[in-house]
């Protein structure tokens, strides 16, 4: 029955993965960016909140709320300020740049708050949750986090279908020149993307650091599970983001099933799969990469 | 000025009657193409000394320092590999440490085997080549900058293979025993020459593949895929083939590493550290040419000397100084000094030669304004001297 | 009055001088062409009057204002509207989201959907159909549409005909005198001289970027 309780525990692990992944798959979806640095600015955001609570009497709920935003503009102001001049230059130099933030993020993190794990304090709350069965209980943070991927993925997809601005997002990602010539200032319009790319990429970061212990190190591991799960849902679609956080998550937790070693192994295992025999991924995007 | 040209036929005694139309100030003369300059037997010949006061080091100076210029031409080594694959054949890679760790495990493997270390380097270079073959495959399925992430993952993979094996060490890592019986300053000699042997053969071996066909091939790659396809250049092959040549590059430069320290830890030889090593001293020393991983692992490494006291603060340094040059230096510090000068230690372009421009500079005219072009040199074109008499012939009668 | 004037207006791609020294005057309600071979400058004169290319010398005075510096996006609020070369729609938006995107700078006018789609009666029933679907005659329509839902003053087109047969240029070409009934000024740059000719009053020749003559229509 154990297995049942590995099945549904990955599942809800998707949700986590499936909150950091859209902020991946939106500003590769608007800019073709790849943001190098999209796991080290989760462990910014924690490390944030941690502040926050440490300086302040606001609990974590708190955190949220000032967080978030605060990393909305800083997405708008890098994007404006930094990643429009690298995307002027060449399609490589916004990867080079994002791999030069990320080295940045991680090392100021590491010389501001040492190598130690912290942890965002929830009180009870982490270890609460419904129990269903001797063996299967749903952690309320799990839910909740499962919760909240759901309404970003749903609010996104309503956003960039009705909205006007996430239309001539759309319109932007299609052809930038031709959004300029319909009266959108482009930069405006990219710069709004990286900030709610930013503002879940925080969000995520902390509904992870609510569960888990972190430290400047985890980054690039959080990178490679957002990653892993566009790949496997499938480019250009937000669902199918959804779809591979939780395939992703099923495959870890499955495997640590088997053996608590192979956790990491075993995910990275179905990336490759789905590399070797699906590249396009579980639900393919309708239009032209 | 005479306003008429005068006809070729007209000038009796002068070279070869298939000549082509004259130039506008009345000289003629065909266009040559060559691989490099006179100045070029120079710079071998620099380099060629340079590398032989290397080799003479061990005799010479402390081992702290050639353990310097060990860990120097370990860098150079990785950062041409990833000039070769990224500046040459366009592909970005953030996954290369994957060949680093598996030429130390290699190493170690072999020596496990009665392979002796040394020895163990060229064929752990070797194995990593063969191990290419269907990592490739796999990594080949995502494109741009998804593969790039993509390499990322398939260096996790293997470096979390790795560490499954216990007699390998397993999480915590192994040492080398197999040199522990050489005494120590021979033996850091040792691994010095070795260490410059792979350098040079490295960055040779980077500048014959470059002047061959390969290399055409891979610069019409770099400038546009679908015209190189189209002319017949196998793409998806020549990319293969860098790829390989990279791998084993890198296999190689962690082979030297286990050599060089004695030991290997799994966290270590397989972390994305290296990457961010190679990117940020080809991005410095300048993307595309074979002389920036040398300048910008040169940089590089002094950076890290002198702010090594500091800390952590010298990663963030150069993280934002990569980001800087990225922004305001694209082509590198070596790309500045390409654009400006003439300059190049290892010439793997073509460069074309008109008589024109020598015929200006011989006339003291005002020289043409294209850089790209040196005057040509004197014995080979000696061979028309009708051309120099042309146009002062023409101005001595206006 | 004069809507639009530009004067000694020079557009440079790189070293090559794409356009040198033009000036002309457009009359608001007025119909201009602007005819020449290929590689005349027209487009790229076009282009710099929208916005999109910059100028190095000149001045260009929209409703007798300077907006040589002014970037793209305002030049639309203001109502300048180009329908570019090669129709440019967002292939993953459809036809009526394309021409919703026009409505990003609404300006207060008579160009709403409803007389949009009296114009191209065939759009309303086709709205959700994707733009990377349609036919280039049927792009064309899309993209002029796009530009008139922003209730342009100026409305710009480049080479309307280009890539399209002569019998679908037609089709578009009888759409415009709906256009100018609204007293939009148009400012067209057309290679076919004789599609040019039928609908403008005035026209502007080019060769090789400097203006040489105007041409009114005979009568």
């Amino acid at each position: 029955m154990t297995w049942v309780n590995a099945i549904v525990q990955g599942i809800l692990l998707g949700g986590l993965y499936a909150l950091f992944a859209c902020g991946l798959s939106l500003m590769f979806g608007v800019m073709r960016i790849v943001n190098l640095a999209h796991g080290d600015l989760a462990v910014l955001a924690a490390f944030l909140a941690y502040s926050v609570m440490s300086a302040t009497p606001l609990g974590a709920f708190w955190a949220v709320v000032v967080v978030v935003p605060v990393f909305a503009a800083f997405g708008y102001g890098l994007q404006r300020g930094l990643f429009q001049r690298s995307l002027a230059i060449s399609p490589l130099s916004t990867l080079l740049v994002t791999f030069g933030l990320s080295v940045v993020i991680q090392n100021l993190l590491l010389q501001i708050y040492s190598a130690d794990t912290r942890a965002l304090d929830i009180g009870s709350l982490v270890s609460e949750g419904l129990r269903i069965n001797a063996n299967i209980s749903l952690s309320y943070l799990a839910l909740i986090t499962f919760g909240l991927a759901i309404v970003v993925i749903v609010a996104l997809q309503v956003f960039l279908s009705r909205s006007r601005t996430g239309r001539i997002m759309r319109a932007a990602s299609d052809d930038q020149e031709a959004a300029t010539l319909v009266g959108a200032d482009s930069r405006h319009v990219y710069a709004v993307a990286t900030a709610i790319a930013f503002a879940t990429v925080a969000l995520a970061g902390l509904m992870f650091a609510m569960r888990s212990s972190f430290d400047p190190s985890m980054g690039p591991s959080r990178l490679i599970f957002a990653f892993e799960a566009v790949v496997i849902g499938g480019l250009g679609s937000l669902w199918g983001t959804l779809l591979g956080g939780m395939v992703l998550g099923l495959a870890q937790t499955l495997g640590a099933q088997l053996d608590p070693t192979l956790l990491l192994l075993s995910g990275h295992i179905i990336f490759l799969a789905v590399l070797a025999f699906r590249p396009q991924g579980l639900i393919p995007a309708r239009r032209l990469a | 000025m005479t306003s008429s040209m005068p006809v070729p036929a007209a000038r009796a005694g002068s070279a070869a009657p298939t000549r082509l139309p004259t130039q506008r100030d009345g000289s003629g003369g065909r266009p040559r193409v060559r691989r490099g300059r006179r100045a070029n037997l120079w710079t071998t010949a620099v380099l060629g000394i340079v590398v032989a006061v290397l080799a003479y080091a061990p005799f010479a100076v402390y081992t702290s320092i050639t353990d310097d210029l060990v860990t120097l031409f370990i860098l150079v080594t990785m950062a041409s590999m990833w000039n070769l694959l990224a500046g040459y054949a366009g592909l970005v890679s953030i996954g290369q440490q994957a060949y680093i760790g598996l030429g130390a495990y290699a190493v170690l493997q072999f020596s496990d085997w009665g392979v002796q270390p040394y020895v163990g380097v060229i064929v752990a270079a070797a194995a990593c080549a063969v191990i290419a073959v269907p990592t490739s495959l796999l990594a080949f399925r995502l494109r741009g900058d998804y593969f790039a992430v993509g390499t990322w993952v398939i260096a996790e993979v293997y470096h979390l293979l790795v560490e499954r094996d216990a007699s390998l060490g397993g999480g915590s890592g192994r040492s080398l025993t197999t040199l522990s019986g050489i005494d120590a300053s021979v033996r850091e000699a040792l691994t010095y020459w070795i260490a410059l042997g792979v350098t040079v053969l490295t960055v040779a071996g980077c500048y014959l593949l470059l002047r061959s066909r390969l290399g055409l091939a891979l610069t019409a790659i770099r400038d546009d895929e679908t015209a190189a396809r189209s002319v017949g250049v196998s793409v998806s092959l020549a990319k293969r083939l860098v790829y390989l040549v990279s791998a084993a590059g890198c296999g190689a430069a962690g082979g030297l590493l286990i050599v060089s320290s004695l030991n290997v830890q799994p966290d270590a030889i397989f972390s994305v550290q290296w990457s961010a090593y190679m990117i940020f001293i080809v991005i410095i020393g300048g993307l595309g040419y074979m002389e920036g991983p040398i300048l910008g692992a040169i940089v590089f490494f002094a950076l890290q000397q002198s702010l090594s006291s500091y800390g952590v603060w010298y990663l963030v340094l150069i993280g934002a100084i990569a980001m800087a040059s990225v922004l305001w230096l694209p082509r590198g510090l070596w790309g500045a000094v390409a654009a400006r000068t003439d300059v190049r230690l290892f010439p793997v372009g073509y460069v074309v030669h008109t008589p024109t421009l020598r015929q200006r500079v011989a006339g003291r005219i005002a020289p043409a304004p294209t850089p790209a072009i040196a005057p040509a040199t004197a014995p080979d074109d000696a061979g028309e001297p009708g051309d120099a008499s042309g146009p002062d012939a023409d101005r001595s009668t206006a | 009055m004069t809507l639009l004037e530009l004067d000694g207006l020079t557009v440079r791609h790189g070293q090559l001088a794409a356009v040198t020294g033009v000036s002309l005057a457009v009359r608001e309600g007025e119909t201009l062409a602007i005819i020449g071979a290929n590689g005349a400058g027209k487009t790229t004169l076009l282009r710099s009057i929208a916005g999109v290319l910059r100028s190095s010398s000149g001045l260009i005075r929209y409703d007798g204002e300077d907006v040589t510096r002014m970037p793209t996006h305002r030049r639309v609020a203001a109502g300048i509207a180009l329908v570019p070369e090669g129709r440019r729609l967002f292939p993953s938006l459809t036809v009526a989201e394309n021409l919703a995107t026009g409505t990003y700078r609404k300006r207060p006018g008579p160009w709403s959907m409803d007389r949009i789609f009296a114009i191209f009666p065939w759009m309303a029933d086709r709205r959700q159909q994707s733009a990377a679907t349609l036919s280039g005659g049927e792009q064309q329509a899309v993209a002029i549409g796009r530009a008139l839902a922003s209730n342009p003053r100026l409305l710009l087109l480049d080479e309307l005909s280009l890539g399209l047969a002569p019998i679908v240029v037609r089709g578009l070409y009888t759409t415009l005198p709906q256009i100018l009934a609204e007293g939009t000024t148009v400012l067209l740059v057309e290679q076919d001289v004789s599609q040019a000719l039928r609908v403008a009053v005035r026209c502007v020749a080019c060769a090789a970027g400097t203006r040489c003559s105007t041409v009114d229509r005979p009568t």
